[in-house]
């Protein structure tokens, strides 16, 4: 497992990219190394530290929850006239970090692009958690959440009341449910067949029990593969318009708007760039640690960080162009609440940090991706993906509480300033999904194995010949 | 009969009760006996006793300070007494039908009583709505010469203080609950002792009295012992009035002023509008005089010249900042251009002195027709200044009448309260009191700070004489008196009280005493030979005597009770004779500048909370002030120049810091001869360089459970420790210094500007003359014709016809909707509305709207439904004006908050309303994010009170009590305008007449600046006031087409006088 020198790279040979695994595997080592993780392999102290740590954090959601939900609202920040704050934010974060998994796994798998085969199971992992923790908020960011449980969904009943079409938070409710439904799908049936992997292998009972029932009798005949192949390339042209829709309705609770800063036509194409670059800024966070760690350096190598850098350095640019578009459109509207708007967050307000510091994060220092060393270093990667992360929220920070904080009357204008809840609730979600990835590490494959085996040289020869 | 001899032998025995006991004690008695019985019973320390042994944890908790923010969410420790003061007052909740109904009573109907607040300014006439018994809300009653009809923030918010849960319950004896036997028997033995010297050492310390009733039997009580005092004090008193009446006159006499005669208009220090005797009729008159509406196009004109900014300066045509010091300065300075004989233009510099040719030629031209009105706070030769300057202008006898005094005094004689209460302490120091009787008041509180009054009353207890306080509360004073006697409610007792103009009203009781309290009159007569006297008695007896009721006795009775005025009470006009041996005397009285400092003080009663006698009140605690927006908290205002030189900073640095969300003002020390206390400052636009002004009224120690600080956390600071009987209003020569430490304000608006935007239009009135429709031409047209009623618009018709190329708000491509029955609408007149809150407690009290309490105010949590907003115009240091903005829900016709509702739980209604389903609300808060206007507010936590049993009976039963996480905002008063339709429904399916509907906002309002209506019917006020040139829609560029508009804001400046 030879580490990559990126000096190689510099040289410009660039008819050998970096390979998407690295040479010398066969069907069986790689099926033996990545099983071996959930299967044969000691778990390591580091997963019970990690996980312990993380899963205090969950518990802290869990308490942030308990209390609100008896107390109220007020125990966040929010106020009037910023009726929404770090509950919508966490919510638009966590949905757009979603994304990076869905493009991964069913737009690049349309485009047949071969290196997604070994980050995409990872990824895909990541956006059921990631919208498990959006899926939080729009709950509970409600005054009275056992009662939005129901009524947001168009169920019949006697009162014959239905939910209100018109509001963009209903679209929510569908785009996020459909997300969420499509997405776990999705990962499901890409597992099936792992799941007959691990359950041949497994060597003690239980293991072999729940491998068996989640494996539901794959026996990899090639009927079953056939129907495999078909269902999975159907759920993959499902789940290509989510990733365009989820977040082009995300948007829509902002563009339907009427407040300054909110009401936008670009917000949806805008959204849809930044939650891929926040996916994928979350897709780099989360596997140069795991590659590392985990000694994956062969199956997610450096052509995956590499791609994944391009991409964010290509939808980072797109969100420039947002951020322009807005500044431009508050201006040429002419409109004197646009353009106070547009001063108020640049420098006349009081959250023009917020506002430099996203430009920073979003727009500036991802400029350093333009430099091939910076793209080859996992270091640089992995921080300039922290800060994009860091970026992308201040993003919806400054989108959410500087356009309300200050609107239509001046009477009106009030400062907003979280709680300890609602960054209790922020990290715990971070805790909630950190923990459920330590649990997907230890008991499933995070690498597709028989994806794998199929971009091995071996299969790729019989590919081409056929 | 000897009081001892009908003492129940309960109260003397002290050993532990047992209810073996009690129940053996009461089957000795029998019917009546019985009931009387356990109500003393409940009285007395066994009954405490035994209360603790039945319910050790509650009583425990009884006495326990629960914090002041609790008040709204922990109520248990009343509970303990809840169920014992529930058979006192809650209605008995039988399931049969009334055997014999309550006349008039229908369950459900309210009932509406006329009865008055009173005040030593004057009572305000009241229609107290009753719903099974239980008095919910206040209105004005239109009878009444001191209000027509209108409201102000104290009457509305009595109802809250009536059902206070902090209120004094128990009469007690060194912190011992008694009987009011045993409060008897220890008065009545020493008046014993007392009679012997003809009532030597009996003092009585009253507020000021206009109770005729109250006055007769404390005058009674005098001839009965003639060695007696009794001493008035009211710590806002009109001493400066009377004192000023008798400079210029050589006696106290009553001023009123006639300001619907009256186009010119100069007001020396007096805010009139907010804060004078009959300011509710002063605001009404005067802003009839300067409406313009229904193509009259007069408007009186108002100059104000003040000492700090008032809501009367706010409305002022030209405004007019001056130190206390020069306020005299000023004042001769205009006399002699108003001919007032004798008297010289002062020499050196006169302020505002290129400004004074004008005023005078402005006022000459309306001779007769003018008024100059001193302050209340004003200095004495101020007062006697104007009324030679009304003398010389001809208006006495026209705009200016004098009558007696409304208020009474010993042996009827008006006495200086100042001197007066100097008197008692000098008395008390010299040992010549033996028993001291506070009627009322609080004046260890708020007594000058020389007198030191706390440590003359603590005198009398060392020398184990006998003090007693009724009050309200058990407060600072009951804490050093011997006994405390609960007094009752207004709403609780029969009264009579006199207004501004010396009418009489006949207060009536609304409810029970809830806690067992007596009026002055019931308290009063325990010194005279019926000590037991009903009030209703008491004042029946009283009036039976009075020529006003001569004849059949109880037809008058019946009928002054019913409309709640006597007729023909009012006091006489009087005619006086001008003295001028006071006007030679120099300018600027010297005895009010020695302190050693730079600095002027200016005392004024809180906006909100008056002297602090409200500061148990949440609603008023909560409330506003009119200029600052603060709440919870008086602060020390000072300009914005004072400020930077004070804390050494550049023109553009602010002082006061955000700390996230809070506003953290610096604390100034403040020390004025040897009292010093630390305040906050509070930038205040428009305020004289050099002065500080302090709000009396906060700082209280003792009241209750919101108005009550502590050290952690104070409600505001003392302004009372730096007052001086010699320098009540005004002190110069204060010393300020920085402290270096910050003090967190709270406020509902903290930005005052408009940004350029038009929020409030405003221009004068020769602008809206020459061309009336200049700026609300675009914004008219979509409020006051809602699209042709199922019809399209053809998209860009009439475009070219319009002055603007912009789209108007008619041209849609959808159909308008047709509101064939009623189509709901209001009308705000920017123009009249003086600020004065009146409407935003109304509207509290009418849609049981919660109080927050301070810190959730920091978080601009604030429940109100209406706000009124204010907006300063032109420079900090000299603003041009305030606009003041009622901003209840739009109701807009495209409303923004509707479709974005995910459960359509803010709908549109067939009458136009924008209705919240509070059941189906989960709470997004969507639609409050996507209101332009943000009139939307969120339950955020809990913040009704659930639990108080006392809060409960004050709820209005029409209006849901909304639960934590449902948004909720103004209805319109919808419950209003569904009882009128079902009214109108019963008689024959006929329309709903144009004022049938008042909103809660509407009926208080002074000045008449908010109209409701059916907008379909054109003959309605409302249609007639959409129809205006002046209308316009707030944020009609937005198109969300509001139900609510706006007129414009006229203002009527003298051309002479530049730079307005």
């Amino acid at each position: 497992m030879a580490s990559i020198d990126p000096s190689q790279d510099d040289v410009g040979i660039h008819v050998t990219p970096y390979p998407v695994i690295e040479p010398g595997h066969t069907f069986g080592s790689v099926t033996d190394k990545i099983s071996s993780l959930t299967l044969k392999r000691r778990t390591p102290l580091g997963w019970f530290i990690g996980f312990g740590i993380s899963f205090a954090f969950a518990n802290i959601l869990l308490f942030a929850i308990a209390y609100l939900v008896l107390t109220g609202i007020g125990v966040w920040g929010n106020n009037i006239p910023v009726g929404w704050a770090f509950d919508i934010i966490n919510f638009v974060w966590w949905i757009g970090i979603g994304h990076a998994g869905t493009l991964i796994s069913a737009i690049l798998l349309l485009l047949r692009q071969s290196w997604r085969t070994s980050i995409n199971r990872f990824a895909e992992a990541m956006t059921l958690f990631a919208v498990s923790c959006a899926a939080i908020f729009p709950l509970f960011h409600t005054g009275r959440p056992w009662l939005a449980i129901y009524w947001l969904f168009p169920y019949p009943n006697t009162m014959n009341i239905w939910p209100n079409f018109r509001s963009p938070l209903m679209w929510d409710v569908f785009a996020v449910s459909t997300y969420a439904t499509v997405s776990a799908l999705f990962w499901y049936v890409g597992l099936i067949p792992d799941f007959a992997t691990l359950r041949d292998r497994a060597q003690s009972k239980p293991f072999k029990i729940a491998y068996g029932i989640l494996s539901m009798g794959w026996r990899g005949s090639a009927r079953h593969w056939a129907r495999y192949e078909k269902l999975y390339l159907l759920l993959a042209a499902l789940a290509t318009p989510l990733v365009l829709s989820v977040h082009t309705i995300v948007s829509f609770d902002f563009a339907v708007g009427i407040i300054p800063g909110w009401h936008a036509t670009i917000f949806p194409p805008y959204f849809v760039a930044g939650a891929i670059y926040a996916g994928f800024a979350m897709v780099l966070t989360l596997t140069i640690p795991l590659r590392k760690f985990y000694g994956l350096e062969d199956f997610i190598t450096m052509r995956h960080l590499r791609n994944s850098a391009k991409v964010m350095l290509a939808t980072g640019l797109i969100v420039a162009y947002g951020y322009m578009m807005e500044a431009f459109t508050a201006w040429y509207s002419a409109s004197e609440y646009e353009g106070f708007m547009m001063k108020n967050r640049i420098y006349g307000g009081p959250y023009w940090w917020a506002y430099w510091l996203l430009i920073s994060c979003n727009v500036l220092i991802p400029q350093v991706l333009w430099m091939k060393r910076a793209r080859h270093s996992t270091v640089v990667l992995w921080i300039i993906s922290l800060v994009v992360g860091v970026g992308m929220w201040l993003e919806r920070f400054v989108i959410i509480v500087t356009s309300l904080h200050r609107d239509f009357l001046p009477s009106s204008w009030a400062m907003y300033r979280p709680t300890i809840i609602d960054f209790a609730t922020l990290f715990g979600t971070i805790g909630m999904f950190v923990m459920l990835l330590f649990l997907f590490i230890r008991f499933l494959p995070v690498i597709s194995i028989f994806e794998m085996r199929t971009i091995l040289p071996q299969a790729e020869v019989k590919e081409e010949e056929a | 009969m000897h009081i001892k001899d009908t003492l129940p032998e309960l109260y003397k025995i002290r050993r532990p009760l047992k209810v073996e006991d009690v129940r053996k004690r009461l089957a000795e008695k029998q019917g009546k006996e019985y009931w009387r019985s356990l109500e003393e019973l409940a009285a007395s320390d066994e009954f405490e006793e035994l209360l603790h042994r039945e319910f050790p944890r509650q009583a425990g908790e009884w006495d326990d300070p629960v914090g002041r923010r609790k008040f709204l969410k922990v109520m248990g420790a009343s509970l303990a007494l809840a169920g014992l003061s529930a058979c006192v007052y809650q209605p008995p909740e039988t399931i049969v039908p009334y055997v014999r109904q309550p006349e008039e009573e229908v369950p459900g109907k309210p009932l509406f009583f006329a009865t008055a607040m009173p005040h030593a300014k004057g009572a305000t006439g009241l229609l107290v709505r009753s719903n099974e018994g239980r008095p919910t809300h206040v209105e004005g009653n239109e009878m009444h010469p001191g209000n027509l009809g209108a409201t102000d923030i104290f009457s509305i918010a009595s109802i809250l203080t009536l059902y206070d849960p902090d209120r004094s319950q128990t009469i007690q004896n060194r912190g011992d609950t008694r009987p009011y036997t045993a409060f008897l028997a220890d008065v009545r033995t020493a008046l014993d002792t007392l009679k012997t010297k003809q009532g030597a050492g009996l003092r009585f310390l009253t507020e000021t009295v206009t109770s005729p009733s109250v006055a007769a039997l404390l005058n009674q009580i005098l001839k009965a012992l003639p060695q007696a005092r009794w001493h008035n004090f009211e710590p806002v008193g009109d001493g400066a009035a009377m004192a000023g009446a008798r400079l210029a006159f050589g006696q106290a006499v009553n001023t009123i002023y006639r300001f619907d005669r009256a186009d010119r208009v100069l007001a020396l220090d007096s805010d009139f509008l907010a804060a004078t005797p009959g300011n509710l009729r002063y605001a009404r008159d005067f802003i009839e005089k300067r409406r313009v509406l229904a193509g009259k196009a007069e408007m009186n004109r108002l100059y104000a010249v003040e000492t700090t900014p008032t809501n009367t300066g706010a409305k002022a045509d030209h405004r007019f900042a001056v130190k206390p010091s020069e306020l005299e300065t000023f004042a001769r300075a205009l006399a002699p251009m108003l001919n007032v004989k004798g008297i010289t233009a002062p020499s050196g510099s006169v302020p505002h002195a290129d400004k004074l040719q004008a005023i005078a030629k402005d006022l000459q031209s309306a001779r007769g027709k003018s008024i100059v009105i001193p302050g209340d706070y004003a200095p004495p030769v101020i007062h006697a200044l104007a009324h030679a300057m009304n003398d010389a202008l001809g208006n006495v006898g026209q705009t200016v009448v004098y009558t007696d005094p409304i208020a009474f005094g010993p042996n009827d004689q008006l006495t200086d309260q100042i001197e007066d209460l100097r008197a008692l302490v000098n008395d008390i120091d010299a040992g010549q009191v033996e028993m001291l009787i506070i009627v009322g008041g609080n004046p260890v509180y708020n007594a000058p700070a020389d007198f030191q009054f706390r440590e003359r009353l603590k005198k009398l207890n060392e020398q184990k004489k006998l003090t007693a306080h009724l009050g309200l509360h058990f407060d600072e004073t009951s804490e050093w008196c011997l006994w405390h006697v609960p007094e009752a409610h207004f709403l609780e007792a029969w009264g009579d009280a006199r207004a501004y103009d010396g009418t009489v009203s006949i207060m009536q009781p609304l409810i029970a005493p809830l806690y067992r309290g007596r009026s002055a009159l019931e308290f009063l007569t325990a010194f005279t030979d019926t000590p037991e006297k009903s009030g209703y008695d008491l004042l029946r007896d009283y009036w039976r005597t009075q020529p006003q009721m001569s004849g059949d006795f109880e037809h008058t009775w019946r009928r002054a009770v019913h409309d709640g005025i006597i007729a023909g009470t009012a006091a006489k006009e009087k005619t006086v004779a001008l003295n001028t041996n006071w006007a030679s005397q120099p300018a600027a009285a010297s005895a009010q500048t020695t302190g050693g400092g730079q600095f002027e003080i200016v005392f004024r009663p809180d906006p909100s909370i008056y002297d602090g006698r409200h500061a148990n009140n949440g609603w008023l605690q909560e409330l506003p002030k009119p200029l600052t927006k603060l709440c919870w908290d008086n602060a020390a205002l000072v300009s914005p120049t004072t400020a930077r030189q004070l804390f050494n900073l550049g023109s553009e640095e602010a002082t006061a810091t955000y700390k996230g969300i809070e506003y953290m003002a610096p604390v100034i020390k403040l020390s004025f001869r040897n009292q010093t206390i630390n305040a906050p400052v509070f930038i205040m636009a428009g305020q004289p360089d050099g002065v500080v002004t302090l709000h009396l009224g906060y700082g209280r120690t003792r009241v209750g459970r919101v108005g009550a600080g502590t050290t952690q956390q104070p409600v505001g600071f003392n302004a009372y420790a730096l007052r001086f009987a010699d320098a009540p209003w005004y002190a110069a020569g204060a010393d300020v210094k920085t402290t270096g430490d910050t003090y967190q304000l709270v406020g509902t608006q903290l930005h005052f500007n408009m940004e350029g935007r038009d929020i409030v239009i405003s221009k004068t009135l020769d602008e809206y003359l020459h061309h009336p429709n200049e700026k609300p031409e675009i914004v008219r047209e979509g409020a006051s014709t809602q699209p042709e009623e199922g019809t399209t618009r053809p998209l860009g018709e009439g475009i070219g016809t319009e002055k603007h190329e912009e789209p108007g708000p008619n041209d849609t491509l959808y159909t308008g909707f047709s509101y064939n029955g009623y189509k709901w609408g209001m009308v705000i007149d920017t123009t009249a509305c003086v600020g004065c809150n009146s409407c935003i407690i109304a509207c509290q009290s009418e849609n049981n709207i919660p109080v927050v309490g301070k810190e959730q105010v920091a978080r601009r949590r604030e429940m109100h439904w209406l706000r009124v907003d204010a907006y300063f115009k032109g420079l900090a240091e000299n603003p041009d004006g305030v606009y003041f903005m009622p901003v209840p829900c739009m109701h807009c016709e495209n409303a923004p908050c509707e479709p974005v509702c995910p459960v359509n739980a803010t709908v549109h209604d067939a009458e136009g309303t924008n209705n919240m389903v509070y059941n189906r609300c989960v709470g997004t808060r969507y639609c409050s994010n996507n209101c332009p206007y943000k009139v939307r507010r969120f339950n955020f936590l809990l913040f009704q009170d659930w639990t108080t049993p006392s809060l409960k009976l004050m709820r209005n039963p029409e209006v849901s009590v909304r639960s934590r996480g449902v948004m909720e905002k103004c209805t319109y008063c919808i419950q209003r305008i569904q009882n009128a339709k079902i009214d109108s429904e019963r008689e024959n399916g006929r329309q709903v007449r144009d004022g049938e509907i008042v909103t809660a906002c509407q009926s208080s309002c002074p000045t008449n600046a908010i109209i409701f209506g059916n907008l379909n019917d054109q003959a309605s006020g409302v249609s007639k006031w959409q129809r205006e040139p002046r209308n316009y829609s707030l944020l009609a560029e937005l198109n969300t087409r509001p139900r609510t508009t706006y007129l414009s804001a006229l203002r009527n400046p003298n051309p002479e006088i530049q730079g307005t």
